[in-house]
């Protein structure tokens, strides 16, 4: 088998080969390299015709008008140019926003970027399970509220909120409804027609299309308007300016296209793939799954590992890619905000293990990653003196510990 | 995170990691560290009538510098007496093992520890 075995599919997922050979049709001299914006020639015809049969296989896989996808360089941009976009052009009717705590950092921090030019946010807690509560959410609404954004399904654990309960308590109160749909397109059901969301964003290499490139849904009916963020030559109806770039579009839509068709027959294979895993891992002690059990995909699985520290996991897991709660990495030892938010000490956040599943993940692959997981967890916590103790039955929690 | 091979090394085949029991009147315990800051250190010393440290053993909860921390000293305590043993510097722990600087706390702690393991011995030892 080869090492490491990648399970990272939640950052991201290698371009399925149908994707990159479709890809590389538009890009030389050979192929369709034309600027879809040329009008005079038929280069810029043949690619134009290329990104339109793009964007209806985008519209198609959450049953939606092609006219109302709007291009942009991936769920980041998306996500500023729907929040940003729809609080400044609504700033008339109000200037507060809702959104909740586990959100992407592409989320908070355009709220952040919002705050400082006035605008008012309320981030709303979740409960336990990763799961936003609407009556609190409705609470927290108001007369000058005009947008609500709360992401489809959470990047960490997989928990997927109710966009359709949420969708219907925005709509009766005619605040603008923008879901992050980066982790859940193609991989739950999303129907536009019936769901009362006015915004979504899309990625493309969350589900084996190109990285650089996703797209904005943004409602016809009723309209929703945006304030542009990129100005210029006035591309995708003026919302977001800048030469579209073919081949990456063209790799999103057949990335989407072959999503629909396969979707549920994938869906099917990562549950059976999940609970193998789980299966696998929660006969070991003290081990505790992060989020709500039913309402997840089954392509990711955020596990707690008790009385093991998280970079040290990450260490002795190095046959294994994943992703870890704690952003071990970086200068400080920061655990993840998502499951601090789900009410996880910093101990459990810390040693939290994101195992995410995807298209080229095999049963043999999953067999040999829970034989890695028993070894490590045996050799950290025979080292672990905090293990020792708890075998010993003594609650950590009253031990007088010199913090440093 | 790049990790010096001697941190890996440590990691890998920790040095020493065990226990003694804990009414042997010549072994010493130094616990430090709290688990909500990421690591906890239990180092444990013998010593002889002669004060010379014979054995040390270490249990660690922590990234991989705080384990190679923790292993590298049990090594460097054996043979030494108290008073040499309370000689060994955090600076001396983070040069050998290539530290880099967000790990330097790995390397104070184990100084740390090996202070709290001799005070224990001093306290037991009414000294």
């Amino acid at each position: 088998m080869k090492l490491p075995i990648y399970l990272d599919y939640a950052a991201t997922t290698p371009v399925d080969p149908r994707v990159a050979e479709k890809m590389m049709q538009y890009l030389t001299m050979d192929g369709d390299f034309g600027n879809p914006a040329s009008r005079s020639h038929r280069f810029g015809w043949q690619a134009e015709e290329a990104v339109e049969i793009a964007r209806s296989h985008i519209a198609e896989l959450v049953n939606a008008d092609p006219r109302e996808i709007v291009f942009t360089s991936g769920a980041t941009e998306s996500n500023n140019l729907a929040i940003k976009g729809a609080a400044q052009f609504y700033h008339k009717k109000g200037k507060h926003l809702i959104t909740c705590k586990t959100e992407h950092k592409a989320v908070l921090d355009t709220m952040r970027a919002l705050e400082r030019e006035g605008y008012e946010v309320t981030y709303l807690d979740v409960e336990s399970n990763g799961l936003v509560d609407l009556a609190k959410l409705e609470a927290a609404m108001r007369p000058d509220t005009t947008v609500v954004s709360i992401m489809m399904v959470n990047n960490e654990t997989g928990v997927v909120q109710d966009v359709a309960a949420i969708g219907e308590l925005c709509r009766a109160k005619g605040i603008i409804f923008h879901v992050d749909a980066a982790q859940a397109a193609g991989k739950v059901e999303i129907d536009l027609q019936t769901l009362k969301i006015d915004l979504m964003s899309f990625s493309a290499h969350k589900i084996y299309g190109p990285k650089g490139i996703g797209a904005l849904y943004v409602r016809r009916k009723p309209r929703i308007r945006l304030e542009a963020q990129t100005h210029g030559g006035g591309h995708e109806r003026g919302m977001r300016s800048g030469t579209l770039p073919t081949h990456q579009i063209v790799g999103m839509g057949e990335a989407f296209r072959i999503a629909k068709l396969e979707m549920a027959a994938e869906n099917e294979r990562f549950a059976k793939l999940r609970q193998r895993l789980w299966d696998g891992i929660q006969d070991i002690e003290q081990v505790f799954l992060n989020g709500d059990a039913t309402h997840r995909v089954p392509g990711i699985t955020n596990i707690s590992f008790n009385y093991v520290e998280g970079e040290s996991l990450i260490m002795a897991l190095k046959d294994i890619a994943v992703s870890s709660g704690s952003a071990c990495t970086s200068a400080s030892l920061e655990p993840s905000y998502v499951l601090r938010a789900l009410g996880l000490s910093d101990e459990l956040a810390h040693s939290s293990i994101r195992f995410s599943i995807g298209r080229f993940t095999t049963e043999e692959q999953i067999d040999h990653t829970i034989k890695i997981v028993h070894e490590a967890i045996e050799k950290l916590r025979a080292m672990s003196p905090l293990w020792d103790m708890y075998k010993d039955g003594i609650d950590l929690n009253t031990v007088a510990w010199v913090a440093h | 995170m790049a990790y010096s091979e001697k941190v890996i090394d440590h990691y890998e085949n920790p040095r020493n990691v065990g226990a003694f029991a804990k009414d042997d009147p010549t072994v010493a315990t130094g616990m430090v560290g709290a688990p909500a800051c990421g690591d906890v250190m239990k180092l444990q010393i013998k010593v002889n009538e002669q004060g010379i440290i014979e054995d040390a053993k270490f249990k660690t909860y922590g990234c991989g510098s705080a384990i190679a921390s923790s292993s590298l000293v049990t090594e460097w305590v054996k043979g030494k007496s108290l008073d040499e043993a309370a000689q060994i510097k955090n600076t001396d722990i983070a040069q050998e093992l290539a530290l880099p600087p967000v790990k330097i706390h790995c390397s104070i702690l184990a100084e740390d520890a090996i202070k709290a393991a001799i005070a224990d011995y001093k306290t037991r030892h009414g000294s």
